[in-house]
């Protein structure tokens, strides 16, 4: 399947977002994470099917001013 | 001092953490600062590198009210969408609600922050609006469930200071109940100062500390400098005249010519 990650295209054998994270090396990592552009809570990502074509945010703390 | 969302501050200090030199530096500039408030943002992140992971680490020794902000959002949905990422990751309700309209001025949408607001608002969120100085839109902020307004002084990072004091004294004066936070465009010391005496209760800056070439030292201006207006506006300053009143008294001088 081909995504979208953070701007860059992946292939991924990943069905579900939480799968997708662990296959790119998140882990444990303090991320928050959206799928064409819809939040998508930490608690939901197990169960969040990705599709072909899905375009997916994980954004972490960041400077800010 | 007025609360915020019922959080009583130690001070009127918002410190950003954007562009210091080193996370060192960016430590030792909140060390000497004191400030009781750094802002945040959300970028996104790498599975490799994982940049944010010790950004949030630093963040959280620091022992400082977490603001996150929806910094470079040009939409409603961009906005609302960035804050419930953020009240997941940091862990608060507060947000620094930012809708940029414009780019050249990165001048608030008003209208496009009113509708986040409400939107946030009846979501639970405790939204902290960076708008203009304009009354109406402050009131509609308002009546969407903002109970603090952050005007701007000046453009994002101009430094140019307070370029509307008549704007911020009135804002001042038509919300006596609002926490007010002047936000961006302060570039010295000097400007937080008029700021703390038009009775604002507190400052948001970055650019002014991060960008000097001694951040500690500057942030620590910034500090005796929101201390010396917040104590001089509790002091009630005089009022201004046009004309010249001497003040040693003239009874009692001398017939010398």
């Amino acid at each position: 399947m081909k995504l979208q990650l953070n701007g860059a295209t992946v292939l991924s054998k990943a069905t579900t977002l939480a799968q997708l994270l662990d296959e790119n090396n998140y882990g444990a990592a303090t991320v928050a994470t959206a799928v064409n552009g819809t939040f998508v809570p930490a608690t939901l990502r197990a169960e969040h099917t990705l599709s072909d074509g899905d375009q997916i945010e994980v954004l972490a703390p960041m400077q800010g001013g | 001092m007025r609360a915020f969302y019922g959080t009583h501050l130690a001070n009127g200090f918002m410190l950003g953490t954007a562009q210091y030199p080193s996370p060192a530096i960016l430590s030792d500039a909140f060390q000497r600062s004191g400030a009781s408030v750094a802002t945040v943002s959300l970028r996104r992140e790498s599975g490799q590198d994982r940049a944010g992971q010790d950004f949030w680490a630093l963040i959280q020794n620091l022992g400082v009210h977490i603001l996150p902000n929806t910094a470079g959002c040009h939409t409603v949905k961009e906005a609302v969408t960035t804050a419930h990422m953020a009240r997941e990751i940091f862990g608060t309700k507060w947000i620094k609600l930012e809708v940029i309209g414009e780019e050249d001025t990165l001048q608030p949408d008003v209208f496009g922050l009113t509708e986040a607001a409400r939107i946030l608002s009846d979501d639970g969120f405790q939204v902290f609006p960076y708008t203009t100085e304009d009354l109406v839109v402050a009131g509609k902020l308002v009546d969407a469930g903002c109970e603090v307004l952050m005007p701007w002084g000046a453009p994002i990072g101009s430094g140019q200071g307070l370029n509307n004091l008549f704007g911020l004294r009135a804002m001042r004066a038509h919300f006596p109940d609002i926490p007010l936070v002047v936000d961006a465009g302060i570039g010295l010391p000097s400007h937080a100062v008029q700021a703390m005496e038009l009775g604002y209760d507190a400052v948001l800056l970055n650019t002014a500390v991060a960008k000097a070439g001694d951040p500690a030292q500057m942030a620590q201006a910034f500090a005796a400098a929101i201390t010396a207006g917040q104590m001089a506006h509790a002091a009630d300053p005089m009022e201004a005249r046009d004309m010249a009143a001497p003040s040693t008294p003239l009874l009692g001088k001398a017939f010398l010519s």
